[in-house]
């Protein structure tokens, strides 16, 4: 239709560009979407808790069960109900974010150290130290990661430093094997020849020839492991492996109503949805920036 | 030239291979890739080392300066005076490289690390010799000025990308220059450039060799160029030197048949003929070369004798060598090409 109608009448082809613009707009924003709720989350770990003025693990017997909407015996309104001790979900929720974007973004600070380190040093030097790495990450991979820790987890107490070393464990391996096969890679370029024959010292050449190219990439790697911290650590507290019962976590929150199911849904659903969004958010945003660096490489 | 090391404080000096042999393992089993070559870099003089592609021009001139494959096996000596870089402890080897003995790398596009401003890069030596950055940028200014950047001041703020492919290379030169070397080794520094902007890259490595009393290897395939700026020709096949001498002379009358028909293939060489006559065949590969000359199957005089005797690289004039058994003949009867 419209190829007919551009070839009878060639004067107004002027419709199609404002519905061909407005489809990239709306294609911009869809895309946009997953990095603006990943945002939002982080603002909402950040200072969410300062305009909750309740403590989100204590809460009103006579309360209990309450659907999302309702009124409290104090008069305020529980947005997103409460749980079977009368705690309000939605202090849960915001507090429960900041313990996943807060332990989400140690586990990755730390892996993506570790891992660079050693993925950039056995990869650039090669020989002995590589197959030393290699043999490390080789043994490592066999184990199921979140099986890894499960087992460091409840070998040792409860604690914040004791989850984020048990998931950051296994999460190192995957920035060491990107950054090491990019320095391999990037040792072979020329300037890195130029460098070395001008006797540049090794530290200096891998931290100015080398890391700056593998920087972007490992961004993009931590943005995608950064969501899988966060679904590990839930996991963890889900099996009462995680932190300490004081605090909060969504795993906490989600197995705490998983014998209410079929009476009250909100207890575990909202906290599962609030971490299902946040995963895929992250996922999508990754993948989107690993495709950006793929692309520039 | 004030950011640099004063002419007077070099030492006259020669730098020496002997009989170095890099063994490689390919498909099948080790093979020497370069096979006992030796030859010398004169001071003030520029050493031309030719040859096809594989016949170990490059990795001879890396093996210089100790950059070579980690599965190489080195042999042989490199000799800075009396000292054998081959045996040379690390330390002393990063100390030697970019003081003594620096590399112009063949494509300045990629030669040059892209995340960081020319000037930081032409410095970068300084700094881990010490000098603070802005010491550091002064220098690596005055550098560039030096091999003809023009509004070097700068130009040490721009990026590889903002820069010619010439100026590229210049910027590359003035690198290698930066730590105040002695021999400067240029693998084919002119090959990725455009044909115009080849010879002013030659003339400046010319004009610098004499300023700054510099040592030059020119590891190049290409005659043309050898024959506009080489003193001494070394000329490489299968990994091996098959002849070495004044490069006038070894132009003018070959005393191997490999140099003379490298010759005959580049028409702009002799000028009373304009058609070019091709090598036949390819070149020898060193995982597979034939027995006695590497060059016999190709070679339009073989006889019996090429097939089963490896022929000596040996004086055949003074000042020049060369590995065919037919050589002194040829020196003699003059019959190899007549010209002039």
């Amino acid at each position: 239709m419209t190829t007919m109608g551009l070839v009878q009448n060639p004067a107004p082809p002027a419709p199609l560009a404002p519905a061909r613009a407005r489809r990239t707009r709306v294609r911009r924003v869809v895309a946009a979407l997953p990095i603006v709720v990943f945002g939002l989350y982080v603002v909402a770990a950040i200072i969410g808790p300062l305009f909750i003025d309740y403590s989100p693990v204590g809460g009103e017997l006579d309360d209990r069960l309450l659907p999302p909407g309702s009124v409290l015996s104090d008069g305020g309104t529980a947005l997103f109900g409460t749980d079977a001790l009368g705690r309000d979900l939605f202090g849960q929720v915001v507090y429960g974010a900041r313990t996943s974007v807060f332990i989400g973004t140690l586990v990755v600070l730390i892996s993506a150290l570790v891992g660079l380190a050693v993925g950039t040093v056995a990869g650039y030097r090669g020989g002995t130290t590589d197959l030393v790495a290699s043999r490390v990450i080789d043994v490592l991979l066999a184990f199921p990661g979140i099986l890894l820790a499960i087992v460091i987890a409840g070998v040792f107490d409860r604690s914040l430093a004791i989850v984020v070393i048990a998931l950051s464990v296994t999460n190192w391996i995957g920035f060491a094997r990107l950054s090491r096969s990019m320095a391999m890679s990037l040792r072979e370029r020329d300037w890195v020849k130029s460098a070395t024959v001008m006797g540049v010292r090794r530290r200096r050449i891998i931290a100015r020839h080398i890391l700056p190219f593998i920087a972007g990439p490992t961004f993009a790697l931590a943005t995608t492991e950064f969501a899988g911290a966060i679904l590990a650590e839930a996991s963890l507290s889900f099996l009462g492996l995680g932190l300490p019962s004081a605090s909060v976590s969504w795993g906490q929150t989600i197995a705490a109503g998983k014998e209410y199911l079929a009476s009250a849904w909100w207890i575990s659903a909202i906290p599962g949805i609030a971490l299902a969004l946040l995963v895929i958010c992250v996922g999508f945003t990754g993948d989107r920036l690993t495709r950006y660096f793929g692309r520039r490489r | 030239m004030s950011g640099r090391v004063p002419a007077g404080s070099r030492s006259a000096g020669t730098l020496r291979v002997r009989e170095l042999r890099i063994t490689l393992p390919g498909p099948r089993g080790m093979a020497d890739v370069v096979d006992g070559v030796s030859f010398d870099m004169v001071e003030g003089r520029t050493t031309g080392l030719i040859g096809e592609s594989g016949s170990g021009k490059s990795l001879t001139a890396m093996a210089m300066v100790g950059l070579v494959p980690e599965t190489a096996v080195v042999s042989g000596q490199v000799l800075l005076g009396d000292e054998d870089l081959l045996t040379a402890g690390r330390a002393r080897i990063r100390q030697v490289r970019g003081t003594e003995i620096s590399v112009v790398f063949q494509d300045p596009s990629t030669a040059l690390n892209p995340t960081m401003t020319i000037g930081d890069q032409v410095g970068e030596i300084l700094r881990s010799r010490g000098l603070s950055r802005s010491q550091a940028r002064e220098r690596a200014a005055d550098l560039l000025e030096h091999v003809g950047i023009p509004d070097a001041a700068n130009r040490v703020r721009a990026y590889p990308h903002e820069f010619s492919g010439g100026m590229r290379q210049r910027a590359m030169i003035a690198l290698a220059l930066a730590g105040g070397p002695r021999f400067i080794l240029a693998d084919e520094p002119t090959t990725a450039l455009d044909v115009t902007v080849q010879a002013r890259i030659l003339d400046l490595l010319g004009r610098l060799r004499d300023e700054d009393h510099l040592s030059m290897l020119l590891v190049s395939h290409d005659l043309r160029v050898m024959s506009h700026v080489a003193d001494d020709l070394v000329v490489m096949y299968a990994g091996r030197v098959c002849e070495r001498g004044g490069a006038k002379a070894v132009l003018n009358r070959p005393l191997h048949p490999y140099t003379d028909a490298l010759v005959r293939s580049v028409p702009s060489v002799h000028v009373e003929s304009a058609i070019a006559d091709p090598l036949p065949g390819s070149p020898a590969n060193p995982f597979d070369r034939p027995a006695g000359c590497p060059f016999n199957p190709r070679c339009p005089r073989a006889e019996d004798r090429c097939r089963t005797e490896v022929p000596a690289l040996r004086e055949i004039a003074p000042g020049r060598l060369s590995a065919c058994h037919f050589a002194e003949l040829a020196e003699r009867t003059s019959d190899t090409v007549p010209r002039n």
